[in-house]
């Protein structure tokens, strides 16, 4: 019951996909390795090319993942587990309550949603850095690794580079550094 | 977490019944379907889709263009307000205001129209990147050039972070949560879900302690404050 299986989880990820992009990342990443469909480092060229794909990432990473662990049958299935707690949840609201944000709890609620969203985002980043070597050994490799980590960095906070710009020359680094 | 998905199937199918009585509820209201607008909202949001590299929020001005200025469907206040609200639930912001605009225009089927014109382009351009990619990964120089990439991605997550950070850390009990989650996921590794759990409780307590406290909180980065 992999399908089923698929479903679910990106149900459960719909559902507690608060901030959207990036936010969802650690949340699918941690399902994904637990359920043994992909590995850190696989799910990493899998935020890669979601990044890279028009669309929302969250989203483009659920395809991909669907389609890596069943097909394409697991890419809708994946697809319509995500999206269906967002048309169910926007259907209530703008049915029922269309001053929802506006609302004193879900203010309070995100007062301390926020900073753990940020925190999560934080933690996968250094769970990603560990899992590709950019935290490791000290080696020739790891520093070059960390020289690339800085150099995008830079780009994308000093330069305000276009990340898909970014991946690219990243690749076109690494063919040339590790081929 | 096997007892996560038995407790999420469960919750799919309340979603599903839930669904169905809400489509019937949109059709009392809405007497005759009209295809022509629910077609017009199918394309308008197939045409954002494909273009809109860079994640959600590249799509929200192309959104806004199309539905208030080109289709004068609704007001620049009323699509502000929509992506305020697609902001602050679960899920993609750009699909969740194209969800808000479809049932805005025509209920149910239009939300239906306006999230699978989002969805479909990038679908098919999403599987064919994926089908790319396990084509060439095992070549030598394509495996060489993810190597660096993975570096950038690393990079590209951080910065994420400290970007959500600007707006989400900005006193003393929003950078001790933050912290604190860090140091919770790393030490205990707690699931992900349970954080976000977590952190709607504490937004909600930490409120109610500064309040008891006597101490004012500002809510938001620009200085709104309850007492």
């Amino acid at each position: 019951m992999l399908l089923l299986e698929l479903f679910t989880t990106f149900l459960m990820i719909g559902f507690v996909s608060f901030g959207g992009g990036y936010a969802m990342i650690p949340v699918i990443e941690s399902e994904v390795t637990v359920h043994g469909w992909m590995t850190t480092q696989q799910f990493t060229d899998v935020i890669a090319i979601a990044g890279m794909s028009p669309g929302p990432i969250a989203t483009n990473c659920a395809i991909f993942v669907g389609f890596h662990t069943a097909g394409l049958p697991g890419a809708i299935i994946s697809t319509v587990g995500m999206v269906l707690p967002s048309i169910l949840i926007i259907l209530i609201i703008a049915k029922f309550f269309f001053q929802f944000h506006e609302n004193k709890y879900v203010k309070f609620a995100f007062y301390g949603l926020r900073p753990i969203i940020t925190g999560l985002i934080a933690y996968s980043a250094i769970e990603f850095a560990i899992s590709n070597d950019v935290i490791g050994e000290l080696s020739w490799y790891t520093f070059s690794l960390v020289a690339i980590f800085g150099l995008s960095l830079f780009a994308v906070t000093k330069t305000k580079m276009h990340p898909i710009l970014i991946i690219l020359l990243s690749g076109v680094c690494g063919t040339i550094l590790y081929s | 977490m096997p007892f996560i998905n038995e407790f999420s199937y469960k919750v799919a199918l309340h979603c599903w019944r839930a669904l169905l009585t809400l489509r019937k509820r949109g059709s009392d209201s809405i007497k005759k379907t009209d295809w022509k607008l629910i077609r017009d909202i199918f394309f308008s949001f197939l045409k954002i889709g494909p273009v809109t590299f860079g994640g959600g929020y590249a799509m929200i001005p192309l959104i806004e263009r199309e539905v208030v200025w080109k289709k004068r469907w609704i007001t620049v206040k009323e699509v502000t307000e929509i992506f305020a609200i697609a902001q602050s639930v679960p899920g993609a912001i750009a699909i969740n205001s194209a969800i808000f605009v479809g049932y805005r225009l025509a209920g149910f089927k239009g939300a239906v129209a306006a999230m699978f014109g989002v969805l479909l382009p990038t679908f098919w351009i999403v599987i064919l990147l994926s089908v790319l990619y396990l084509y060439v990964q095992d070549n030598h120089y394509i495996e060489a050039a993810f190597v660096g990439i993975r570096a950038a991605v690393v990079a590209i997550i951080a910065y994420a972070a400290y970007k959500v950070g600007l707006t989400s850390i900005y006193d003393k009990t929003t950078w001790l949560v933050a912290i604190t989650s860090v140091i919770v996921l790393y030490v205990l590794q707690v699931h992900p879900v349970f954080m976000i759990v977590g952190g709607i409780l504490t937004g909600l307590i930490a409120v109610y302690i500064k309040k008891y406290l006597g101490i004012v909180t500002r809510l938001e980065k620009e200085s709104e404050q309850i007492d």
